[in-house]
């Protein structure tokens, strides 16, 4: 049961005593939300004290009465209504002229009911008011949680990207003060280190610039009927230097010209990401095997490899923003740990999904499925 | 001129242990690094130290808490200086000298990052010349 608090707020007596009545037994569901919703009441007899009343009771529903002694109705709802507030007013009135209704609804009401009513009447208007409370509280919330998560990303964005500029600091600090004597070359490591930390920057930068354009939508999609083979070619040749550094042979499996509504530039996005990290979590002497075949209107890829491979635990966090998987066997593999976040979101613009079968120590493949895009 | 003076240095941030160990031995320690907290423990079977500096996070997010229980349960007398990025990134502050935090915290003393050498210096000579 959830329950609400409901103010009456009316100078005459009986009226307060039937609304109280009226709301005091009254139960109703909403599609929205599980439980049934009733109701606590309060009552106030005049404006000063239904001020007090919301200022310490914290009501969700205010009935409030127009026509009061000394501060009327309007003049209570101007008092009440703040910015954070969340009660919902219903204006109860005998005297609805055009020109009180706007004042009421400039001042925050957000419904009326004219005097006299039946129970039903009351019920009915607030059934109505309820249903906008919480839907006002479900936006809210949602908002607070967007607030949240983009609060979260860029506090972890800030210590990702100070990270690099710290070490290289580091090491900038060590070779200015010749710490370790005047031989340029024995600086080099050191050099070659802090270029490898702003390679791992600059691709995280990258990263982040297509991770933002795909979920602004300010990416401008190019969909046309596009050569899925040459796709994944062209991403083969781009991973070819890499694969060559650790003697890694990538077989294609498919030769087929297969033709697919898709934007090329998504695909190679995504073929990049799944051949660079088969490449870099593979062992040297490895393989990396492509498949893709087309399916109805779906084109399934995978991307396999023959590398350390993942337990169970790490590839439950595979797809969280800046998560990588870190031991033993990834150590000093560099990445931004937003590729699978990007993939994931690329993906979902096909409605497609991804599938991740990984064995520790004997390799991981990726499958995954793009549908035919609807626009 | 060597100071007998021999460091496990424990960070799995290589960057960190490659900086902190050239920066230790041009103070003429001798450094011995280890990435993880099974690394640090192995090597402690098989050599003696004179002094621990362990990064508080690691693989989990209190191993270095975790390997300075470990030392200092086998050998209360070896000094072990944590260090951690959590106060820069966090504003959670400790320095491991009220009672409460040395009823859990098993370390002599507590160097924030990014660390200022010449702080982890004096305190390696003041924890090694008692």
């Amino acid at each position: 049961m959830h329950v609400l608090k409901a103010l009456i707020v009316d100078d005459e007596k009986g009226m307060r005593l039937g609304m109280q009545r009226t709301l005091n037994r009254y139960t109703f569901s909403l599609d929205d939300i599980e439980e049934d919703i009733k109701f606590e009441t309060e009552t106030a007899a005049t404006g000063e004290d239904a001020v007090e009343k919301v200022a310490n009771w914290s009501p969700d529903i205010m009935l409030l009465d127009y026509k009061l002694p000394n501060i009327s109705g309007l003049e209570v709802l101007e008092e009440v209504t703040t910015e954070e507030s969340e009660m919902v007013t219903v204006m109860v009135t005998a005297y609805a002229s055009i020109d009180t209704a706007i004042s009421a609804i400039k001042q925050g009401a957000f419904d009326f009911l004219a005097k006299p009513f039946e129970p039903a009447d009351l019920r009915k208007t607030v059934k109505k008011a309820t249903k906008n409370l919480i839907l006002a509280r479900e936006v809210r919330k949602l908002e607070e949680e967007k607030k949240r998560v983009r609060f979260e990303f860029l506090s972890v964005l800030a210590h990702e990207l100070k990270a690099p500029i710290n070490a290289i600091k580091g090491y900038l600090n060590i070779i200015s003060d010749r710490v370790m004597g005047n031989d340029v070359e024995k600086y080099d490591d050191m050099v070659e280190r802090s270029l490898v930390r702003i390679d791992g920057m600059k691709k995280m930068i990258s990263d982040l610039l297509d991770l933002t354009r795909i979920e602004s939508g300010e990416k401008k999609r190019q969909l046309k009927k596009t050569s899925v083979t040459n796709c994944i070619k062209r991403s083969i040749d781009t991973a070819e230097p890499l694969a060559r550094e650790k003697n890694i042979t990538i077989n294609l499996h498919n030769e087929d010209d297969i033709e697919f509504m898709c934007d090329s530039g998504e695909i190679e996005i995504i073929m990049n990401n799944l051949i660079s990290n088969a490449i870099k979590y593979n062992k040297d002497d490895g393989q990396v095997d492509i498949d893709f075949d087309k399916k109805d209107d779906a084109v399934e890829i995978s991307v396999s490899d023959t590398g350390i491979g993942m337990s169970e635990e790490e590839q439950k966090k595979l797809f969280d923003e800046f998560t990588r998987i870190k031991n033993k066997k990834t150590r000093g593999i560099e990445g931004s740990g937003l590729g699978l976040s990007i993939l994931q979101k690329i993906v979902n613009l096909y409605d497609g999904k991804i599938s991740v079968e990984s064995e520790p120590d004997q390799g991981t493949k990726f499958t995954i499925t793009l549908y035919k895009s609807a626009d | 001129m060597s100071k007998d003076i021999t460091i496990l240095l424990v960070d799995d941030d290589i960057d960190f242990l490659t900086q902190t160990k050239v920066r230790l031995e041009a103070e003429d320690f001798t450094v011995v690094t280890a990435e993880s907290k099974n690394e640090a423990e192995d090597l402690l079977t098989k050599d003696e130290f004179d002094l621990a500096i362990i990064d508080i996070m690691m693989e989990d997010e209190d191993a270095g808490f975790a390997l300075a229980y470990h030392i200092k349960s086998k050998d209360e007398s070896m000094p072990v200086i944590i260090t951690s990025a959590v106060t820069s990134e966090t504003g959670m502050e400790f320095d491991a000298q009220t009672d409460e935090e040395k009823s859990w915290i098993k370390a002599d003393t507590f160097i924030p990052k990014p660390i200022r050498y010449e702080q982890l210096f004096t305190e390696i000579e003041r924890l090694t010349r008692e």
